[in-house]
């Protein structure tokens, strides 16, 4: 091969043309790299000249699954965890079971030995967490009934990859050393020092989580270098993924372990922003691979048998599927896009059967059998969706949109965002959540986060300003953003990127005074709250008090006078754009003055309003 | 067709079934307009001036509220004293409400039957509501009968579609009719 830049240039030419053609056809991005992969690998363009060269790559870029679990991990706090326990334990473990089950009576039946027979059953009842996560993305349905049943699935699948890694040893005929890529220093060791150090390793994880990465990320934020903090979280993947490699375990459920506990920190969103294109641009490549390393040669000597046994493993896995799900009270339409969803062979079998491999369970026939079939069920699988939201989904949809999707509030993202924790955004978000209403709250003092998440506030670490942080922050979903922060240079960010990407989200503003209000209200924004104005008209209403007024009537005059106030700033708002630039602003700020103050002469407030005055009527009978 | 203004008054909307069902049944009516007061004006600061610009722009107004303790809630009585002007509404030069109609849709806890001599509140309907329909005497207007849903503490759903159904044929009689027939009680 040539060098690395033509090397890269080929897989990114490769990605980009396929992925384009595939999202433009409506059709998910996961085809589109498959087919990348297929067009690069071994049988097409050669580029990837063997199917190992392609194995290889996928190894490389199995870091992207490791990626996305603990990115899922961080969405999934302990309590939602908790909460999913009857999706996660009943539908997820329901599923494995019951498919491995059938499986593996299909298999013997096909005169298959028991030990291959399990390793491949137990291998093929996972689903593809990346093509059925990233599918119902995109299709925007994760808050669904069945998205949200797919994701307990998915989540014991994941889970279940322990002890299937763990069973697998069990069933190797010929007990054989770990070749030396499986290798690992623990090999050495009895097997209850093995099982001590797994349960070790496991705690490591949790007391890192817990203890260590809270204050690593800290210090590392506190330097406000933004490289700085997206190495630390790369460090806190790759670690993780190291030590789960020494002991053996599934790096993708340590990382998992530690994103869950992760789940609750400050700097959950930041974490999530920046990881993200690492892990889409790795689990793009891996697609790619597992496009390459679909063995053509294999199929092309017997079709029918590999198409087949795709099919019917798919089937099987569908059939089960449906019957839990049509148990669980899923309608028709639902239930079809969970159990085709969920039919397709998962990433995590390459793992499992290059293990068995090793162990000699599989021979190097069986192993590319398996390869090809789970390589052509997921690149099946976008398409069956596509077909079946095409043909069937529109026809049964019409009978069944009526009814109306009743979901858990598992999900549910938060209504409000208010960016900025000081003594004035702490005020709003505590009167919010006084009323029940929980905002998602972005500060970016990491102190103060500190201190504030002592005080049980859910704050995470971000100014706001930038969009993916926004995003993952539930821009899209909320209704409202507070910006709480008094800086007009950052006000006029938010809102340009807000109007930009989030047009439906209602944007209150903080202003520091008069001008700021200018020019928010330039860019077209009409909650502008400047900071000072009710407090000092309450100050203003408490001296009238005591002086002798009766507080009714201040009261009524201030409401009036706030309303002047917040009338004036429109009509002088236009004032101000025809002399720009051109008067200093101080001298301005003086001119605009004089004009509110001339106004406040000329209006006679209390003179206006003869409610409960008699005088008038007093006058008239004389 | 004639234009109708709906005063609604209530403290707490969200708590009550019998008035959501009613305004629900009279929203998005062609010449309709519902002023939702405790939404306009939560701090009681009524604008004087727009309420007086939609009343002069409509030919039938309807106090709409819950009765409490034998009257209006005090932001309907709030919109009275201050926008009801001495000059505009009554008095000298006070002719701009003058020929127009104007009732009560009340909705009260007790039913119907408990408004009367012999009932436990021992006056009539007619009787409690006697400073609406003064205000009105004074303002040169047309005081039709009340309207009424009682007992709501314990009306059954289908009921109260029932007389909301009722209501809605009532205002869109009022808009549409040539002539409105109803007895009506004015300053002769």
């Amino acid at each position: 091969m040539e060098s690395f830049f033509a090397q890269s240039i080929i897989y990114i030419v490769a990605a980009i043309i396929c992925v384009l053609i595939t999202k433009r056809l409506g059709m998910s991005s996961i085809l589109g790299y498959l087919f990348a992969g297929v067009l690069i690998g071994p049988y097409l363009l050669k580029f990837i000249t063997n199917e190992s060269e392609g194995q290889d790559i996928m190894h490389g870029t199995e870091f992207g699954v490791v990626m996305m679990l603990f990115l899922i991990g961080l969405e999934l706090e302990p309590k939602n965890l908790w909460k999913m326990k009857d999706l996660i334990l009943n539908v997820g473990l329901s599923q494995v079971l019951l498919t491995a089950l059938v499986l593996f009576g299909l298999s013997i039946g096909l005169g298959v030995s028991w030990n291959v027979s399990l390793a491949v059953a137990l291998s093929m009842a996972l689903s593809s967490t990346a093509i059925v996560l990233q599918s119902l993305k995109e299709k925007n349905q994760l808050d669904s009934k069945e998205g949200k049943m797919s994701f307990g699935v998915l989540l014991m699948q994941d889970i279940a990859v322990i002890p299937i890694l763990a069973i697998l040893p069990l069933l190797a005929i010929v007990p054989s050393m770990p070749t030396a890529d499986h290798a690992n220093f623990l090999s050495d060791f009895p097997s209850w020092v093995q099982t001590l150090l797994i349960f070790g390793a496991i705690g490591v994880v949790i007391l890192l989580g817990r203890y260590a990465f809270g204050p690593l990320l800290h210090l590392v934020v506190k330097t406000r270098l933004r490289e700085l903090f997206v190495a630390a979280a790369l460090l806190i993947v790759t670690g993780i993924a190291f030590l789960m490699e020494i002991v053996g375990l599934s790096p993708a459920l340590g990382t998992f372990l530690a994103g869950v506990i992760l789940a609750n920190s400050p700097y959950k969103h930041a974490l999530e922003t920046d990881l993200e294109p690492f892990k889409g641009l790795l689990l793009g490549l891996f697609f790619m691979a597992v496009g390459a390393t679909i063995n053509f040669d294999l199929i092309g000597a017997d079709p029918i048998k590999v198409i087949s046994l795709t099919l019917g493993v798919m089937a099987f896995k569908a059939l089960v599927l449906f019957g839990i799900g049509y148990f669980k009270k899923l309608n028709t339409k639902e239930n079809l896009n969970f159990a085709i969803g969920l039919a397709q062979v998962s990433e995590f079998s390459f793992v499992t059967y290059s293990f068995a491999f090793q162990l000699e369970i599989f021979t190097k026939e069986t192993t590319d059998l398996l390869m090809a079939v789970t390589a052509l069920s997921m690149a099946l699988s976008p398409v069956l969706m596509l077909l079946f939201e095409k043909v069937l989904f529109s026809r049964l949809g019409k009978a069944e949109d009526k009814k109306e999707l009743v979901a858990d509030p598992i999900t549910t993202k938060n209504k409000v965002i208010l960016l900025g924790f000081g003594n004035f955004g702490s005020t709003v978000g505590r009167f919010l959540r006084a009323n029940g209403v929980e905002s998602t709250i972005l500060d970016s003092d990491p102190d103060r986060i500190e201190n504030l998440r002592k005080m049980g506030f859910k704050v995470y670490f971000g100014d706001g300003t930038r969009v993916d942080l926004l995003e993952s922050a539930g821009a899209e979903d909320a209704k409202i953003l507070i910006s709480a922060i008094d800086s007009t240079e950052h006000s006029k960010r938010i809102v340009k990127i807000c109007q930009e990407h989030f047009p439906n989200l209602e944007v209150l503003l903080r202003a520091r005074n008069r001008f700021d209000a200018y020019e928010l209200m330039e860019l077209g924004i009409k909650n502008i709250y400047r900071e000072h104005l009710d407090t000092s008209i309450r100050m203003g209403v408490d001296a009238l008090t005591k002086l002798g007024y009766r507080a009714y009537t201040v009261n009524r005059l201030a409401h009036q006078f706030r309303e002047y106030d917040e009338k004036a700033l429109q009509v002088l708002v236009n004032y101000r754009a025809d002399k720009k630039e051109y008067i200093s602003k101080v001298k301005k700020e003086i001119e605009i003055q004089e004009a509110l103050l001339g106004g406040e002469l000329s209006k006679k407030f209390s003179l206006n309003d003869h409610a409960w005055d008699s005088d008038q009527m007093k006058d008239q009978s004389k | 067709m004639r234009k109708i203004l709906v005063l609604f008054a209530h403290p707490k909307y969200e708590h009550s079934d019998a008035n959501q069902t009613l305004i629900n049944s009279i929203r998005n009516l062609e010449n309709v307009q519902i002023r939702d007061l405790y939404e306009l004006y939560p701090d009681f600061n009524i604008n004087i001036q727009e309420e007086q610009e939609a009343l002069f722009e409509h030919e039938v107004i309807i106090w709409q509220h819950p009765l409490y303790w034998y009257s209006c809630p005090p932001l309907l009585k709030q919109w009275i004293d201050l926008v009801l002007e001495y000059g505009w509404a009554y008095g000298p030069g006070g002719i701009f409400l003058k020929n127009k109609y104007v009732f009560n849709a009340i909705t009260s806890g007790g039913a119907k039957d408990v408004y009367s001599s012999e009932g436990r509140n021992r006056y009539s309907m007619e009787e409690f509501l006697r400073p609406f329909e003064q205000t009105a005497y004074l303002c040169n207007m047309r005081y039709l009968p009340y309207f009424q849903l009682g007992g709501t503490h314990r009306i059954s759903d289908s009921e109260l579609q029932g007389v909301a159904g009722v209501y809605r044929n009532l205002i869109l009689d009022l808009r549409d009719s040539e002539e409105i027939t109803y007895p009506y009680i004015q300053k002769s």
